[in-house]
């Protein structure tokens, strides 16, 4: 495959998706060219290939012209390190540190080299995601000193937060450094709910897998199932019947639309218009209770298998299905009118959080936040995966990148996942909603790649000799997005925060693992 | 004109809020230590902190749901707080990432007796799919004592509010 002027030899492994490997120098030289043309960087991670007699491997997912390339560097068994890739894409300083951390991997002439997903759980010379690692390891509850970058001056004083916030939100710590009640600077420290996710997955038969993707992040259960499944069906070269591939479609758009419903809400009521909250999450709430009376769950956990689908819809559930997404799209109608007219929500949305469309491609916002700042990225658009390549989907963008833009663009999304989800019905292909899995007769690896809600979400699996899993990595995009948090609240008031974070909506346990 | 839309829409939309359920009791996992008169006092109204102590945010989602028109926790006397020290409930979710370990126990600490703590979802009623490792200490009764576990993935809010009523009605069947 060609980027820029070089052929850097990537072959398909699958729809828009090429695999390469290279030596770690070439990787910089490639990630350059990436740049150049208006690529990103996606994920970054490492593994442990000493069983396979590969040392240690460095692994980065690039967004390019042609699609998303995944190349492999391998590296040595003692001292593995490969260069810096921050000082290009700068989305890529939190992965190096993870990898790091987990693996003994060094990023060289990295500027940041603090530990990320480390607390005080493990001493700093033992890494986890490595085969030979001791799991009886006994905790050393180190305090977690941790060296946050100090703003200082006349009247400069910190804020800090945090993990436990005080809503109902994931755990991790705001450490704001503010002059009255405007921000200076916001740092994030992350990590807290880290539980092992990686080293889970190993040894884990491929069923079981699917589950614990599914609980990556959870409010995206659909999106890092079916990545996951379709990383497996790659690596051992499985079909999964059209029908499936229908119905998965269908529950990611149910997930984005469940989600978008909430949101909304909770927007409205960081603004004080509780009758936002109220409103929109009783339309959530009906959309997840019909949900669980077609599929058996609200959040259809579990749905998605290797292989297809474990639940299917009759023609009475289509019937019921449709006429509720006629249901939800006028009510959202009407909703989105009272939003529009709102003085103290517009004032309130309007030019808060901006993150703008340059700095936006500068530091790799993804997904409906990349969107709202002009990031003209959905890989539903762009490089469809069955059955979206027979959907034609519109994507939905703004271009000033404050809080209003990223509200607007849920709106945008709704409707346009209702026409899917019609669409979907109407087009459902009859079949099986399952077929087995082909046998895994020698080491393979797979990728999966689907436009979540919040962003793209990638799967990378590597199946061993004996069928079981050997290594998974789930990549979040709250990953990129996060660090735009830290530059979207800069001049901003403190009270907007709340707002400011719920506009993003980032996961924690997503790039926590 | 937004009130005039608001006003109408809140009217045409009628009430949604339904009945409160049993509270179940059979979720509890340790008698009440607690003398019947301070139930009595508690029992009318319960004030909840929420920590997430290393969850997927599953059961996070049902825990916004459940603060949704349709189960009228206020209209209960249930409520969430921003703090600790403002509660009678801690509501816990998640295995216990050893990150989080130390912050739960402060928040346990920081809550005043009498206190209840409520253990949701399977992670952390049992660890879940997570289970024990060099990162989570699992289930939560691993790291801080328990009354009440709402097991599921994520519970329903419809179980989680049973759960809670459970906890804090210790001989009476509604709150």
């Amino acid at each position: 495959m060609k980027i820029g002027e070089h052929d850097w030899h990537l072959d398909p492994l699958g729809k828009h998706i090429w695999r390469g490997r290279m030596e770690a120098g070439q990787l910089l030289a490639l990630a350059r060219v990436v740049k150049e043309e208006g690529g990103q960087l996606i994920a970054l991670w490492g593994s442990d290939n000493r069983h396979l007699d590969r040392g240690f491997a460095i692994h980065a997912a690039l967004l390019t012209s042609a699609g998303l390339a995944w190349v492999t560097c391998a590296l040595p068994d003692e001292a593995p390190a490969y260069p810096d890739l921050a000082h290009i894409f700068p989305q890529a300083d939190r992965m190096q540190r993870a990898t790091f951390d987990l693996l003994g991997i060094v990023a060289t002439d990295a500027v940041d080299d603090r530990k990320w997903l480390r607390h005080g759980a493990w001493p700093a010379d033992v890494f986890p995601l490595r085969k030979d690692f001791d799991a009886r390891l006994p905790a050393t509850h180190d305090t977690d000193a941790y060296p946050f970058i100090r703003v200082e001056g006349d009247g400069v004083h910190e804020i800090a937060v945090g993990p436990i916030h005080a809503g109902t939100i994931e755990p991790g710590h705001f450490r704001f450094s503010v002059i009255g009640e405007r921000v200076l600077r916001l740092e994030q420290r992350q990590g807290y709910t880290h539980k092992g996710t990686e080293k889970r997955f190993e040894g884990m038969d491929l069923d079981t897998g699917a589950k614990l993707a599914g609980r990556v992040s959870g409010d995206t259960h659909i999106a890092y199932a079916w990545a996951y499944c379709m990383a497996v069906e790659t690596a051992t070269d499985s079909q999964v019947p059209d029908r499936a591939v229908w119905l998965r479609a269908l529950f990611l758009e149910i997930e984005r639309i469940a989600n978008h419903l909430g949101d909304l809400g909770y927007l409205g009521n960081d603004v004080a218009l509780s009758f936002g909250f109220m409103q929109f999450w009783r339309l959530k709430e009906d959309w997840l209770r019909l949900t669980a009376k077609l599929f058996d769950h609200r959040y259809l956990f579990d749905c998605i298998v290797p292989g297809g689908v474990a639940v299917d819809i009759d023609d009475s559930g289509r019937v019921e299905l449709t006429a509720e997404a006629d249901r939800i799209e006028a009510e959202v109608h009407s909703l989105k009118a009272i939003y529009d007219d709102h003085a103290t929500l517009q004032d309130r949305f309007t030019n808060t959080g901006v993150c703008k469309p340059d700095l936006a491609a500068r530091l790799g916002l993804t997904g409906l936040a990349g969107r709202a700042s002009a990031q003209a990225w959905d890989a539903r658009a762009q490089f469809p995966q069955a059955p979206y390549d027979q959907l034609d989907v519109n994507m939905a963008t703004q271009r000033s990148g404050d809080v209003l833009a990223r509200a607007e663009v849920r709106f945008s999304e709704i409707h346009e996942s209702l026409r899917l989800i019609r669409d979907l019905l109407t087009g459902l292909p009859a079949g099986n909603i399952h077929a087995p899995l082909k046998p895994v007769r020698d080491v393979c690896e797979g990728l999966g790649w689907v436009e979540s809600w919040r962003g793209e979400v990638l799967v990378a699996v590597r199946i061993g000799t004996d069928g079981k899993l050997d290594r998974v990595h789930p990549h979040d995009p709250s990953w990129q997005n996060w660090p735009l948090v830290e530059v979207g609240i800069l001049g901003n008031i403190v009270p907007d925060f709340p707002l400011i974070n719920k506009s993003f909506n980032l996961s924690y346990s997503g790039p926590d693992l | 004109m937004a009130t005039h839309l608001i006003l109408q829409k809140i009217f045409k939309t009628g009430f949604v809020s339904e009945p409160a359920p049993q509270a179940d009791l059979a979720l509890r996992t340790r008698e009440q230590v607690l003398h019947a008169e301070i139930l009595k006092i508690f029992g009318q109204s319960v004030a909840i902190r929420h920590v997430d102590a290393g969850s997927c945010n599953g059961c996070e989602m049902e825990i916004h749901a459940l603060n949704g028109p349709h189960y009228n926790i206020e209209g209960r006397g249930v409520r969430f707080v921003a703090s600790p020290r403002h509660a009678d409930l801690l509501l816990v979710t998640g295995p216990v990432s050893r990150n989080m370990e130390v912050a739960l126990k402060r928040a346990y600490d920081a809550t005043p007796e009498p206190k209840w703590v409520v253990a949701m979802g399977d992670c952390g009623c049992t660890g879940g799919m997570f289970g024990e490792n060099y990162a989570t200490r699992g289930k939560v009764s691993n790291v801080i004592p328990i009354d009440v576990e709402v097991p599921g993935c994520p519970p329903t809010p419809l179980a989680l509010l049973q759960g809670i009523l459970a906890a804090v009605s210790k001989g009476r069947t509604t709150a």
